[in-house]
């Protein structure tokens, strides 16, 4: 019987039924669950490198090395592997790579919704796009054939709305292709100028291969319907628009790059109007404009955010089936936020009462830049918090720089924190960094990482040693307090920040969500005390709510966790332990 | 079998557990021969935010998800969450709430009112409307935890499917020391929701 399964697990099965052997990823929404879910097949390897440049790495290795490897990255981690990946593209494989980039549309869990269609022109490379999870398992299977026959990562874009919508999908056998014969072949795979000169014209003669094959490809396929409009779409597109328009003639492109030249000629040849269907930029529907094709695409569909059926009904149809409810109301936005007894909660608190300028990172802790702790001036990328803190200083001085810390997490401190820390100690900064340690990769679902001790497998390693390696790095004040004890948690930043030397606090606490014992005491808000003053309701736990009828805070049993944040900020102990 | 596609709108706040109702109902919907499409959201949003989960089964389905006034059922795990999908209900549609009332961030703070009576009002627009403190239901199953799968018990009464399937779904997702209490709450959602369309 066929199974429901995600993109992402299709993805990986896809993977193992091509006889893929390794398989490397940095967790990052929505790319997480396709090597997780390849982990849980037994002997094969599987790892969550430190970061996607390092995961493409050792895929690109372990492909020279002859082994069918699955590399998979949220499509800002495409940018961390960016260089080696145009590179790889020179040397080509030796067992098949197909990298899957997720992108996101829409921003569900991520800084930027860049179109990573466009790393496929850049670096030459097929770009496939699944439409289904039984394509995304097809598709991945066929794409390792792609790669070996063509001599190039592929690359499989996929994205949030396909990575995380289950459908049916018919598995397959695993075919054994065992690993293919290494040999030393230095022109090939050493990219020295000379060399890569040589391989660039290997390149571009791959990309018009390409081109010829996706003329041909079963990945490309034209559905005839009426054809006084024809469109030319991909991935999930394809999907809303068969919802709203069965009747339509399509050209389906599971292939986005290169594009199948004669084939587009010759369907828009057959249709009245032609149109291009596709989330994001205007990737397809500009290299038609260059063929000299008269085609509609972004006048009519937005670069903004996320599809739907609705709105692809309301640009072609002119019907809108957004009827409204009739509930005439404004609906409070609810924004995702920190959990109860959430270790950040405690940092971010601080950081505003002393009203510090903090460069953020990525990661739940991105969360404190809402209100009510808006507790964060900047966030850009992975590991930007020290760069930025070290560049604010420079620009500003030292006196500036004792009212600036760097705000990064354990997982991304280890993916990307660590370079630009040496450079705060060998280009003399006074920087302030807060490692927020809670032990796990958190927003991507509780992913293991090198300074957690335990791999994919939840087996133990050797754990990296936060303290000793922010230590060898030439960081001579390194400060390891728990976040949630407000008053150490406070000295110890004044202390580290108005030292004239760089400095490393790790604010060390697990996230709530690891935390499995039921708390071993419960608060409520004696209303005698409380004084209205709303100083508990400004950290922003879902544990404790105001009351506007009598005006006071009330504890939700239901939620808090008994962190014992809130009885800290009330200044009339009105918060008090039930006894018994 | 029927041509047309049936949409269930699952909707609430992070972490109440929408994923694994619309994961079972989802199953069930294999299991009786559909073509089925889920909707999920994992990531960010999970921390608290408002979710939704999107099941669409009939003969043939395209779309992973539901276009605004199309969802013949609105199952809402949180009373302002049943306010904020209204629009995607089609006309006729049902809606169940969950008596359930969880402050987002700009009400905990007072800087925005959460609605009065929002439910009472979805009930006075939406004929077709049942409120239930499922949580209260789940307690006096065994653990208020399992009051998500009070609703699935609910839903499946709305949209008639056969709770022998449901329960093998149940049986397969639920941990064995947890399963007593969850079949057990399947089953007072199923009647409570059957009761109520029988006084209708």
């Amino acid at each position: 019987m066929k199974k429901l399964m995600i993109g992402n697990e299709a993805i990986a099965r896809g993977a193992y039924e091509a006889g893929a052997t390794v398989a490397t990823a940095y967790p990052g929404t929505p790319s997480t669950e396709i090597v997780s879910t390849f982990a849980d097949y037994e002997g094969l390897y599987a790892e969550w490198a430190p970061n996607e440049k390092v995961a493409l790495e050792v895929g690109v290795g372990a492909s020279i090395g002859g082994a069918r490897t699955l590399v998979a990255m949220k499509h800002v981690g495409v940018n961390v592997a960016a260089d080696p990946l145009y590179t790889f593209s020179y040397t080509g494989v030796n067992a098949g790579l197909v990298l899957v980039s997720a992108d996101d549309p829409g921003m569900h869990s991520s800084q930027n919704e860049q179109d990573n269609r466009g790393y496929g022109r850049f670096a030459k490379m097929p770009v496939i796009e699944p439409a289904d999870s039984q394509e995304a398992l097809d598709f991945t299977r066929l794409a390792f054939d792609i790669s070996e026959e063509f001599d190039t990562p592929v690359m499989l874009r996929v994205t949030t709305r396909l990575s995380h919508s289950q459908t049916l999908v018919e598995t397959g056998e695993r075919v054994e292709v065992g690993l293919k014969s290494y040999k030393k072949d230095a022109p090939k795979y050493v990219m020295l100028p000379g060399f890569a000169r040589l391989r660039h014209v290997e390149v571009e003669k791959r990309i018009l291969q390409l081109k010829e094959y996706a003329e041909t490809t079963d990945l490309n396929r034209m559905e005839w319907g009426d054809k006084s409009i024809g469109i030319i779409t991909s991935g999930v597109s394809y999907q809303y628009l068969r919802e709203v328009m069965p009747e339509v003639s399509v050209l389906k492109l599971g292939m986005v790059n290169p594009l199948p030249e004669k084939l587009i000629r010759s369907f828009a040849a057959e249709v009245d109007r032609l149109i291009v269907l596709e989330e994001l930029e205007p990737v397809i529907e500009e290299q038609l404009k260059a063929w000299g094709l008269k085609v509609e695409g972004k006048e009519l569909f937005t670069l903004l955010g996320e599809y739907s059926p609705e709105m692809i009904e309301e640009v072609l149809l002119g019907v809108s089936s957004g009827k409204g409810s009739g509930l005439d109301q404004e609906i409070p936005p609810r924004p995702p936020l920190m959990c109860p007894g959430c270790p950040h909660r405690g940092v971010f608190h601080t950081l505003k009462k002393m009203k510090l300028h903090v460069m953020g990172d990525i990661g739940c802790y991105t969360l404190g830049a809402l209100s009510p702790l808006d507790g964060m001036d900047a966030c850009v990328c992975m590991g930007a918090s020290i760069g930025m803190s070290l560049g604010m200083e420079k620009a500003n001085g030292e006196d500036f720089a004792r009212k600036v810390v760097a705000v990064i997490g354990d997982s991304t401190f280890v993916h990307s924190g660590i370079t630009p820390l040496i450079d705060v100690v060998y280009n003399q900064g006074t920087s302030t960094v807060i490692i927020l340690d809670n032990d796990t990769t958190a927003m991507t679902g509780h992913q293991d990482h090198p300074a957690t001790g335990k791999t994919i497998r939840n087996l133990p390693t050797r754990k990296l040693d936060l303290p000793a390696l922010v230590k060898a790095i030439g960081i001579e004040h390194v400060r390891i307090v728990d976040p949630l004890q407000l008053d150490e948690f406070r000295q110890t930043l004044e202390e580290e920040l108005n030292r004239r030397e760089a400095s490393v606090i790790i604010a060390k606490r697990p996230c709530a969500l690891l935390v499995k014992k039921a708390p071993d005491k419960e608060f409520y808000v004696d209303p005698e005390l409380c004084k209205s003053c709303k100083l508990c309701i400004k950290i922003g736990c879902t544990g404790i709510y105001w009351v506007e009828e009598n005006r006071k805070a009330v504890i939700n049993p239901n939620t808090c966790v008994a962190c014992g944040l809130c009885p800290q900020v009330c200044t009339f102990e009105a918060i008090k332990i039930v006894e018994g | 079998m029927p041509k047309q596609t049936t949409n269930v709108l699952i909707v609430g706040v992070g972490g109440q557990g929408t994923l694994l109702t619309s994961r079972i109902i989802a199953q069930v919907a294999v299991q009786m021969g559909y073509d089925v499409k889920v909707s999920e959201i994992h990531g960010m949003a999970q921390r608290g935010g408002s979710v939704v989960s999107q099941v669409r089964y009939g003969e043939r389905v395209y779309s992973p998800i539901i276009k605004k006034s199309d969802a013949d059922i609105l199952l809402a795990f949180e009373k302002l969450e049943a306010a904020r999908w209204l629009d995607y209900l089609k006309p006729g549609g049902k809606v169940i709430i969950n008596d359930e009332r969880v402050d987002p961030l700009p009400v905990m703070s007072g800087k925005l009112k959460y609605p009065v009576d929002i439910d009472k009002r979805i009930a006075n627009l939406i004929p077709d409307t049942t409120i239930v403190d499922a949580t209260r239901m789940a307690e006096e199953c065994g653990n208020s935890r399992a009051a998500n799968v009070v609703l699935v018990g609910m839903l499946a009464a709305a949209i008639n499917i056969p709770a022998e399937e449901v329960e093998n779904a149940i049986r397969e997702m639920v941990p064995a020391k947890a399963l007593e209490v969850n079949l057990k709450a399947f089953r007072e959602g199923q009647k409570y929701l059957s009761a109520t369309l029988n006084r209708l």
